[in-house]
């Protein structure tokens, strides 16, 4: 017996219906992807050089990449599990539509890790010499780490509802109906299926939450743990960690009216959401004001010379002009859309997620460049400076490109939808009705 | 073991710049080109770096030899997630080029900006590449990888070599850097600083005596002595 769900049908409706306005966007976002791909054959066969980077500045835009698409796929693990063990059941209809996002930013995350390398080809080193003692090796662990168990939560939670793509899609084509044979590992709705299934979720749960707190904080060490000044804090740890949820939560807002939009989910992906969202938001937004405070309070009122120099360089000198519209894009002007313009407008909430993510970008980018630009010994000497060079925008690009491509096809595929969890009864136990979406 | 150390005086210190040159020779260093300097991508393993304080009319210019400091306590290595920075038995901070992932977290983590990353792969002109140092040890470099100054540990392996050619035991004394053989004004020590008896290891314990960076707990194994 399948679930129950007034909305299967919509949520059915885009999987395989590849339209001409998918090739197009296909196409172009696989363009972008081959030239950024183009870009980093460049690179590898010239050397870093073509970059940008130089001495001081020895990480630029890669690294600023590599924490901005970790601290995103936080978006899935944050709404799937923590909102999970929380019990709140609202978020039944984005969780994969969240996780989605976790599962394709992540390997664009590791990616650029793999991209900032002098000796990419050189990786198998971290298996045979790596050492525990370098904060690298500790992101390597917990990176792919998270990976894989997004990948394995991500598709448990997907199971039931590749059996109803088998069992309803029977007019797909052969090759499609065999992978969703294959895929559904003969799941036939079955009481004890579904509960078997909570209890693995529910366990997963409570491990990705651990997982998803070590993973930014383990990011942030990779700064945290040097001496420079700028990094040297134990507030970096958390501070990239709320970082990371914010803009994560904000990509779910623009991803969900995108899918709201395109694929006529209105009834599904309700307006309550956003509402929802609305409010976790606002909280993430005053705790990263909060952590901005602590952190740049304690540094300017101990005025360490060394300190200071990076602090003036963000607030009045070379990095003010970001450091401030940076500031305005992920609180000012978010935090008054929220309160004032967002409540059940969705327009104004995605544009104020949108200002989010840049604002967040830049914000990877200030913490990592500027300390970067004034190192202790050579300040004296002049500043640093950088600024990307075509390659690494290129690559960047091509980045988000494939990330959006991923998405795209993902949702052609498979519904963005969950529709066990989002099923009024269930086999074998009554799902909570509350659960399911309530049309308005 | 000899734990290899050095000490600069600050005061005989002229700032010619000929330690640069030799080690350059030396450990065959590429020149940079002038796009390449200007973005500070210039391999020196030794530098002379100005630090000017205040501004004008009260000016106070120094001039500090920069090596590197081969800590007791490298950040470097702390940080290199595959061991391809070391410190061997006697102390010197080594990279493995073979190794090296080129991930240059070393080059942000050391507070000295002693280590130099190979943008691209190394050129010289043809005048030059006739005179490129053949020891193994300073081997052009690949591009991609980070190298640093090694107190010339080839001349360490030539010296215990020559010593054991001639039948005498190694000495402390038969080994010292380029920079330290060439310097015009004899401003640079060089030998074990475990021996209590060597000049290295008297002039550290100089009241005149400090290390760069002292509060950040690398223990350096290069000194200075303060000029005045």
């Amino acid at each position: 017996m399948e679930p129950k769900n007034p909305f299967t049908k919509a949520i059915l409706a885009p999987v395989r219906k590849i339209s001409t306005g998918d090739t197009l966007l296909w196409g172009t976002l696989l363009v972008l992807l081959l030239a950024g791909g183009a870009a980093w054959t460049w690179q590898y066969i010239e050397g870093l050089g073509i970059t940008g980077m130089n001495r001081p500045v020895y990480w630029g835009v890669y690294i600023t990449n590599f924490v901005f698409f970790i601290g995103l796929a936080h978006s899935g693990t944050f709404i799937s599990a923590i909102l999970r063990i929380a019990g709140q059941s609202w978020r039944a209809p984005l969780t994969r539509a969240a996780e989605a996002i976790t599962l394709f930013s992540l390997p664009f995350g590791a990616g650029s890790i793999i991209i900032d390398m002098g000796h990419p080809e050189r990786i198998f080193n971290l298996l045979f010499y790596g050492r525990y003692q370098s904060p690298i090796l500790w992101d390597v662990t917990a990176v792919s780490l998270y990976m894989l168990s997004s990948i394995v939560f991500f598709y448990l939670s997907l199971i039931p509802d590749i059996a109803l793509c088998r069992d309803r899609l029977t007019g797909a084509p052969r090759w499609q109906h065999r992978m969703y044979e294959v895929l559904a590992l003969g799941w036939n709705h079955s009481p004890e299926q579904y509960r078997r299934l909570e209890k693995a979720l529910d366990g997963m749960a409570v491990f990705m939450t651990m997982l998803v707190v070590t993973v930014h904080t383990v990011v942030s060490w990779l700064f945290g743990m040097t001496v420079q000044p700028g990094w040297h804090t134990a507030l970096i740890g958390p501070f990239f960690l709320l970082g990371a949820i914010l803009s994560g939560t904000a990509a779910v807002v623009i991803v969900l009216a995108l899918l709201r939009k395109a694929y006529r989910l209105e009834k599904v992906l309700h307006l309550g959401l956003f509402n929802s969202l609305r409010k976790l938001l606002i909280t993430f937004v005053l705790g990263w004001l909060y952590m901005m405070i602590a952190e740049h309070l304690t540094i300017g009122y101990s005025s360490m010379t060394e300190e200071m120099v990076v602090l003036t360089d963000k607030f009045s000198g070379a990095y003010a002009a970001v450091f401030w519209s940076m500031a305005a894009l992920v609180f000012g002007v978010p935090l008054l859309v929220f309160l004032f313009k967002g409540k059940n407008n969705i327009g104004w909430m995605v544009f104020a997620c949108v200002l989010i993510n840049i604002g967040m970008w830049m914000e990877r980018y200030i913490v990592i460049i500027p300390t970067e630009a004034s190192p202790r010994l050579l300040t004296v000497m002049g500043q640093g400076s950088y600024l990307p060079a075509l390659p690494e925008i290129l690559i960047t690009v091509a980045c988000f490109a494939g990330m959006a491509l991923l998405y795209a096809v993902f949702t052609r595929f498979f519904p963005i939808v969950p529709i066990w969890e989002t099923a009024q009864e269930l086999p074998g136990h009554a799902h909570a009705a509350e659960t399911s979406p309530t049309g308005d | 073991m000899p734990r290899w150390g050095m000490v600069i005086d600050l005061d005989k210190c002229f700032a010619c710049q000929s330690c640069t040159a030799a080690c350059r020779m030396e450990n065959n260093t590429p020149p940079a080109g002038k796009d390449q300097a200007g973005m500070g991508r210039t391999i020196l393993w030794n530098e002379v770096l100005p630090f000017v304080e205040g501004e004008y009319p009260n000016v106070k210019a120094t001039l500090l030899p920069r090596p590197c400091m081969h800590c007791d306590n490298p950040a470097c290595i702390k940080v290199c997630p595959v061991q391809a920075t070391y410190k061997n038995e006697e102390g010197l901070v080594l990279v493995d080029y073979n190794r090296c992932i080129g991930c240059r977290m070393c080059t942000v983590a050391c507070p000295y900006a002693v280590r130099y990353f190979n943008w691209y792969a190394p050129e010289w002109p043809e005048d030059l590449k006739a005179h490129l140092n053949p020891e193994p040890e300073v081997q052009p470099r690949p591009k991609g990888v980070v190298e640093k100054c090694t107190f010339c540990v080839q001349r360490l392996r030539q010296a215990r070599e020559t010593a054991e050619a001639e039948g005498r035991t190694f000495q402390a004394t038969d080994y010292v850097p380029a920079c330290v053989q060439t310097c015009t004004a004899h401003a640079r020590y060089f030998g074990d600083l475990d021996d209590p008896d060597s000049l290295v290891s008297k002039l550290a314990h100089s009241p005149r005596a400090f290390r760069m960076f002292e509060e950040l707990g690398t223990q350096p194994k290069v000194f200075y002595l303060k000029q005045g």
